[in-house]
């Protein structure tokens, strides 16, 4: 493996690294940055910059529920337009945003895969699947408790 | 005697309940004092039953499903473990139509048994490729690969060994073959069923490409969206490097094959496969200009084959069944089957494996029931986001990517997005500039900018619908560029649902009357 020229040469490289920082606070804190720029031989512009580019990867912290609706055209067919419409009036944020409570941030995916089962989201990274607005107030009604 | 029952842990079973069915099944199960062992297979693709349970009753395997956990006291009262009768029965899994017309060649061993059993998928015909290919030259077995009519699932269709032979005569000891698990595509999922549910036809797959081209190396670039597939793939790599499958000495043959799994992280375009490789190689995953190809500078400049999941998936049934056997299949210069994926607005949606040649009309009625709604299919949008939308006048078109390609279509990876009347078509054709937007990685011009302007463009369309004065001069010629002057799929393909959905439904643009009529 020719690590020494090539620095993302094994599974250890950036984007693992980024994964792994991601899972373990949630989201990629200021201060990992400096050091996984020593660590890669990089600067810190190219790690933010890879942090940038993904979706996945985010600088602030997410609420304590991540719900991630699909908005693909499967789940579209299918009404997620209005299963994205009721979950954002709900919580009342858009799209992208973090209650001010911090419990829940909504986000968009661009399919899950699970199309044979439209609309499609994800919890917390539990994939679920025909998912009425009934499903989702039961699902968010138990979050609301526990 | 205990009895055995097959509950899916596949990801979409488990999405609409399959883990609290298993439960149930459990808890009653001990109520009753009934031994049962319960075996988390694959998903058979039929998900409009899922969670369906099969119950192995004298020897053959007896369907059940949907199964919700409040049906199961009822059914173990119907007596299901020895076949009995429930309204909830589907009689014997093999017999159920939409399964028993299907040609499972790839997908043969699909929710047969427990995907990580090394065991089970030898049992069930699994390695048998591999030893044969162990035996063979490269260039045998790139032969082989040739006289199937293999081409590359991914989309594009290319085949798969020419790209192979390229690699093999590259000079270079250090060669990789990866596997583009980055299945973004809307409307697609077989990728994420076959890594669930027959991980190791992918690791046997990669392996006989390895030893074709002479690589010892592979990556698994899979996207982050399937957490479920990561989990299996890990076991199956884990229990493949413990049977001496994978490592130094592959099966006893002196020969050396290391696999690693490269989680993906959100982004459409790592799809593509000179995003991927900069992607691995932990940069932003932006599209590289080609030439070189991959096949001569791929991941850290050197040789690599990149192919999709089912592209290797089906490499192990043609080494073991022969070339001519699956080029026995398909129609014109699209040989052998592919998975269709049945999605959207669909009866029974799920995946189907037929030859090619098969009719869209077949897939969405005989297969998917038609409508879930039950009004009309209006709109069918094939091989993802990038794939054009067909009106019902296209539905009797042969599935092959020669006769897709004619009327400006792709059969991509086989996704199948059904539509009923209630869809609004200038909506779709803004959402696909709108999603290149939003995932163009922003190394070229006509992606980057002519998507925004696209987008910018139908809003301005949509607001002046009503007074029917539209015109779509500008946004075709912004097609136009697009399509010429685009660096990847992703600008280049994004005109396709955007112009089909123009060319075959104009009433939803509010255009003004035209003097002479558009031929199509």
């Amino acid at each position: 493996m020719p690590e020494q020229t090539h620095p993302g040469a094994d599974p250890s490289g950036l984007l693992p690294a980024l994964h792994r920082l991601q899972e373990e606070h949630g989201y990629i804190p200021d201060h990992a940055i400096a050091q996984l720029a020593k660590i890669h031989n990089l600067s810190q512009a190219d790690i933010i910059g890879v942090i940038g580019f993904y979706h996945d990867f985010r600088r602030t912290p997410p609420g304590r529920s991540q719900l991630l609706i699909c908005r693909a055209e499967s789940c579209q067919a299918m009404g997620a337009d209005a299963l994205a419409g009721h979950a954002s009036q709900r919580l009342g944020i858009a799209f992208g945003e973090t209650t001010r409570d911090g419990a829940y941030t909504l986000e968009a995916a661009y399919c899950l895969g699970n199309c044979a089962c439209s609309p499609a989201m994800m919890v917390n990274g539990k994939l679920l699947g025909r998912v009425s607005a009934e499903r989702l107030d039961t699902l968010l009604d138990e979050i609301d408790q526990s | 005697m205990t009895a055995r029952l097959y509950i899916p842990g596949d990801a979409a079973a488990v999405s609409v309940g399959a883990d609290l069915t298993a439960e149930a099944v459990a808890a009653e199960a001990r109520r009753l004092g009934q031994e049962v062992a319960i075996v988390r297979n694959g998903s058979r693709g039929l998900f409009w039953l899922e969670p369906m349970i099969e119950v192995a009753a004298n020897g053959t395997r007896i369907a059940y499903g949907p199964v919700a956990p409040e049906d199961v006291p009822d059914l173990f009262a119907a007596g299901w473990l020895t076949g009995g009768t429930h309204p909830l029965c589907l009689g014997p899994t093999d017999s159920i139509p939409q399964l028993a017309r299907q040609t499972r060649l790839v997908f043969a061993r699909l929710g047969l048994d427990d995907p990580v059993s090394l065991e089970a998928y030898r049992s069930n015909g699994g390695l048998t490729g591999l030893h044969k290919a162990l035996a063979m030259a490269p260039e045998a077995i790139i032969d082989t690969i040739d006289s199937a009519g293999l081409r590359g699932r991914g989309g594009a269709g290319f085949p798969t060994g020419i790209k192979w032979r390229t690699v093999l005569n590259a000079g270079s000891d250090r060669k990789y073959v990866v596997c583009n698990a980055d299945e973004g595509d809307s409307g697609t999922f077989s990728d994420r069923m076959l890594m669930e549910g027959d991980p190791y036809s992918l690791i046997e797959g990669m392996l006989i490409c390895g030893l074709a081209v002479g690589a010892d190396t592979g990556y698994i670039y899979l996207r982050s969206e399937y957490p479920d597939a990561w989990k299996i793939l890990q076991a199956a790599i884990a229990g493949a490097t413990r049977e001496g499958l994978l490592g130094d000495n592959v099966l006893g043959s002196g020969r050396r094959f290391d696999l690693h799994l490269f989680k993906g992280a959100g982004a459409y375009v790592c799809g593509e496969e000179t995003a991927l490789l900069e992607s691995i190689e932990g940069k932003r995953g932006l599209v590289r200009a080609k030439p070189p190809l991959p096949a001569l500078q791929g991941l850290f400049g050197q040789p690599t084959v990149v192919n999709n999941v089912i592209t290797l998936a089906s490499v192990p049934w043609i080494l073991a069944h022969g070339g001519a056997a699956y080029a026995a299949y398909g129609c014109g210069r699209s040989r052998g089957t592919l998975p269709f994926q049945l999605a959207g607005n669909l009866k029974r949606p799920g995946l189907v494996e037929a030859p090619f040649g098969v009719s869209l009309r077949e897939l969405l009625h005989d297969y998917g029931g038609g409508s879930a709604s039950g009004r009309p299919i209006r709109a069918v949008q094939v091989g993802g986001p990038l794939g054009a939308y067909l009106p019902e006048s296209r539905f009797d078109l042969p599935l092959d990517y020669e006769a897709f390609a004619a009327v400006g279509a792709t059969v991509g990876h086989g996704g199948i997005v059904a539509f009923d009347d209630t869809v609004d078509m200038a909506g779709m054709a803004r959402y696909a500039m709108a999603f290149c937007a939003q995932e163009s990685c922003g190394k070229c011009t006509p992606c980057r900018i002519g998507s925004v302007r696209g987008v910018e463009l139908l809003d301005a369309m949509l607001a002046r619908r009503p007074q029917r004065s539209n015109d779509d001069t500008l946004l075709r010629d912004l097609c136009q560029t697009m399509l010429e002057g685009s660096l990847c799929a992703m600008g280049g393909m994004t005109p396709y649902p955007v112009l089909s959905a123009l060319d075959n439904y104009p009433e939803d643009f509010g255009l003004a009357p035209r003097p002479v009529e558009k031929t199509a």
